[in-house]
């Protein structure tokens, strides 16, 4: 790690925040939920929606940028919400976090081997591939996914696209 | 049974024992507006949308029962967005209809489409888009149960057209009881009563203090726990300020009361709470005008602080003790905590601090000078012979402004629900609209709308609703010929330079006015007028009064703290300095 991205990454884990509610499956929840945080102004810097087992409730887990003291109320009036059944914060040390990316990869300069050693040591999948592309994914630790695209620039990104996080509790939390 | 969707929203609106709805047809509304016809409940047709809130908030607060208005879609919705802002701010139960387009129509820019629901949705505690005729009972009994349970506030329903017109086959819908039992409210977990552990360190902390205050705000009445209030106070002799929202839930007359606290508050109550060493607060919010700049705000302080909306505890000052529960549960479990430690006995000696509190009242009473013969009329002056005139229980409600802070100060608020004003919001207009819905709530008491002539230039129509209906209401119209508590702000704030604050004493003519509106109109300019006109006006019992009193334009309200400073920089009086 680089040291402007272990700073990045400390300051990462002291703003960042990953809020997990369940919510009632319903239209308009989402933006409800959303709306709390745009009226504060605090950005959201990733989202992840799906319904859970029940399909009654839905999962929003979000990661927001802001100060623990702000976050305090926002979780408090989020609670307030009627649709929203549930909360909690998950600290990034007694959580599993993960997401997804997708990316399409330029291979027409002839390094397809070497990024096939790539797609190997980061345990990332080959979806798609043509004469002068290539598609992947990976799911891992959004840091993972970080280091991963880091390397995928040096052959030239032609889409990237990330779903957002999601996480669960560890098991002895 | 069978039905359309709009008979079963007027019977489940019956069914909730709603009797009266305040509103205004249009056309997505119209066929709601049919079997209101058969219906027992009175419909009482306003003539503005903001009017029909600020009616349903009178009648709300007044009776503790959920008010509810019903409007139209698009202008007739965003004309109702002002009083169910101003009723979330104040946590008043509201439930309003509104018309929708047909559910397919939505998004279409339809006539008279707008996203009520999108638009509301910060203003409301909730908001429901119906989409089917079969949900209504069950959504209008989830409305009534979320606005008028926990923290009270505003719900509004929006309902498209199609499933409440019978000419529509998405209209038919099957009767079923709207009960408990069918809400679908798998999020909404109101608290009751507080953690018995924290009300014994509440109790602790209490036995502790030397110079507690007890911080009474609207919750108390929300909670209608006055009665409680009154119990512990008397229990462990502690004086109760009551904020301008919770005017009148501990009597003014009690030896205890110190009043209202905060930027227009006397100086006792704010005085009190800037040297206390505990304040109890509940059902208080710590609002920006209670406590001035925060950062100077009663510094030796612990606190309680005891709020049924958890949010509200820690929001602005961190409490050493926090509870969350309903005022009424909560203060009843301090009472019993108090006593099984000891009750009044094991309270520490406090006359030091009872001599210091009564010091202050002596030194900095509320004063003003009466006016000299051929001046204008003291607007303190009228309002303690309106207070001297009228039954203790007559119920005050109020525009914003100077008046309202005058109002607040020189009438002894004996009775609970006896004060009813825009205190969160501070919304102009609010007086004569909230006085009507009072006066439809309690129709044996007198109520009187104490008003700014800036205010009732915004919803004075509402008195042609009231002669229409027979509903006499009295207004006392505070004619300064300015935007008084602007005006005010200018001359200590703007060295003097005004902009845009005068109105005049002359135009419009507020009697000839009041008449074409239906009503008895007096205008009073002198001093031993003012007591003869009132004893008139209250005798007129079959349509609205308005007297206008012509009252001084340069009085200022005192004491006060100017925006931004400590509560301890307090200006008062001149004639105390
Ligand atoms: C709807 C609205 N617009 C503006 C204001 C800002 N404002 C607060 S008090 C006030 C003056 C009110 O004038 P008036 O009704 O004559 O009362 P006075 O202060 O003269 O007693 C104004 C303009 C407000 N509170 N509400
Ligand atoms: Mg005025």
């Amino acid at each position: 790690m680089t040291a402007t991205s272990q700073a990045a990454a400390a300051d990462h884990s002291h703003r960042f925040h990953t809020i997990v509610t369940t919510v009632e499956n319903k239209p308009g929840v989402l933006a409800r939920v959303a709306g709390l945080f745009a009226r504060r102004g605090f950005n959201i810097e990733s989202l992840a929606v799906a319904p859970t087992a029940d399909e009654r409730f839905s999962r929003i887990t979000f990661t927001v940028d802001v100060a623990s003291s702000s976050l305090e109320q926002v979780v408090k009036q989020l609670d307030k919400l009627i649709n929203v059944v549930e909360i909690s914060e998950l600290s990034p040390t007694e959580s599993v976090e993960r997401e997804l990316m997708l990316v399409t990869v330029d291979v027409a300069g002839g390094r397809r081997h070497e990024l096939l050693e790539l797609v190997d040591d980061f345990r990332a999948y080959v979806l798609d591939a043509n004469q002068s592309q290539m598609m992947l994914s990976l799911a891992a630790r959004p840091g993972r996914l970080d280091e991963f695209e880091e390397h995928l620039r040096g052959f030239g990104i032609v889409q990237l696209q990330r779903t957002g996080r999601v996480a669960l509790p560890s098991l002895d939390s | 049974m069978d039905m359309n969707g709009g008979q079963a929203l007027v019977k489940a609106l019956e069914c909730e024992g709603v009797e009266v709805v305040f509103g205004l047809p249009g056309g997505a509304i119209l066929p709601v507006y049919d079997p209101i016809i058969e219906s027992t409940i009175r419909h009482i047709l306003v003539r503005h949308e903001q009017g029909a809130g600020h009616m349903a908030e009178g009648y709300a607060h007044a009776t503790g029962r959920p008010g509810v208005a019903m409007i139209t879609s698009g202008p007739g919705a965003t004309n109702g967005v002002t009083p169910l802002c101003d009723a979330y701010m104040d946590s008043i139960p509201l439930v309003c209809i509104t018309g929708q387009v047909p559910y397919a129509a939505i998004g279409t820019d339809a006539f008279q489409e707008c996203d009520t629901t999108g638009i509301t949705m910060a203003v409301t505690k909730h908001n429901f888009l119906v989409t089917e005729a079969q949900d209504i009972p069950r959504i209008i009994h989830e409305a009534f149960h979320i606005a008028t349970t926990g923290r009270p506030g505003p719900v509004l329903v929006d309902i498209p057209k199609d499933i409440v017109d019978p000419r529509n086959p998405r209209s038919a819908m099957t009767w079923y009881e709207p009960t408990d039992d069918i809400m679908e409210l798998p999020g909404y977990r109101p608290a009751t009563a507080g953690d018995p552990e924290l009300v014994r360190a509440a109790a602790e902390l209490i036995c502790k203090a030397e110079r507690p205050v007890l911080y009474a705000g609207g919750g108390i009445l929300k909670a209608r726990a006055a009665a409680e209030l009154l119990a512990l106070a008397e229990l462990i002799d502690v004086p109760v300020v009551t904020t301008l929202m919770a005017r009148g839930c501990f009597p003014d007359s009690h030896e205890l009361c110190l009043g209202m606290p905060g930027m227009h508050g006397n100086y006792t109550a704010v005085t009190a709470m800037q040297s206390s060493d505990l304040l109890i607060a509940l059902g208080a919010r710590f609002d920006d005008r209670v406590t001035g700049r925060l950062d100077g705000f009663a510094p030796d302080a612990k606190v309680i602080h005891v709020d049924i909306d958890a949010a509200e505890l820690g929001k602005v000052r961190n409490p050493d003790v926090a509870i969350r529960g309903d005022c009424k549960l909560v203060i009843a479990e301090l009472v019993e905590a108090l006593k099984a430690c000891g009750g009044l006995e094991a309270q520490p000696d406090r006359r030091a601090w009872r001599s210091q509190i009564s010091g202050w009242q002596e030194r900095h009473p509320l004063v003003y000078e009466q006016s000299e013969p051929g001046e204008l009329l003291k607007p303190q002056y009228v309002l303690e012979v309106l207070r001297d005139s009228t039954p203790d229980d007559t119920i005050v409600t109020s525009g914003v402004g100077q008046h309202q802070m005058w109002a607040s100060q020189y009438w002894r608020f004996d009775h609970p629900y006896t004060w009813i004003n825009s205190g969160g919001l501070g919304t102009m207009g609010f007086s004569v609209p909230a006085a009507i819905g009072a006066k439809v709530g309690m129709p044996d008491r007198m109520v009187w709308a104490v008003d700014g002539d800036g205010c009732f230039q915004m919803t004075a129509q509402e008195l042609v609703t009231a002669s229409m209906e027979r509903i006499p209401i009295k207004v006392a119209l505070f004619n300064n010929a300015y935007l008084g508590m602007v005006r005010q702000w200018q001359e200590m704030f703007y060295e003097e330079r005004y902009s845009e604050v005068y109105l005049s004493h002359e135009i419009p003519d507020y009697v000839k006015w009041a008449e074409a509106m239906g009503c008895v109109a007096l205008r009073v300019e002198a001093p031993e007028e003012v007591a003869p006109a009132i004893n008139k006006a209250n005798e007129i019992d079959d349509r609205p009064v308005v007297l206008e009193f012509r009252s001084a334009a340069e009085e200022n309200v005192y004491p006060m703290v100017p925006a931004g400073q400590s509560n301890s920089d307090i200006v008062v009086d001149p004639s105390q300095r």
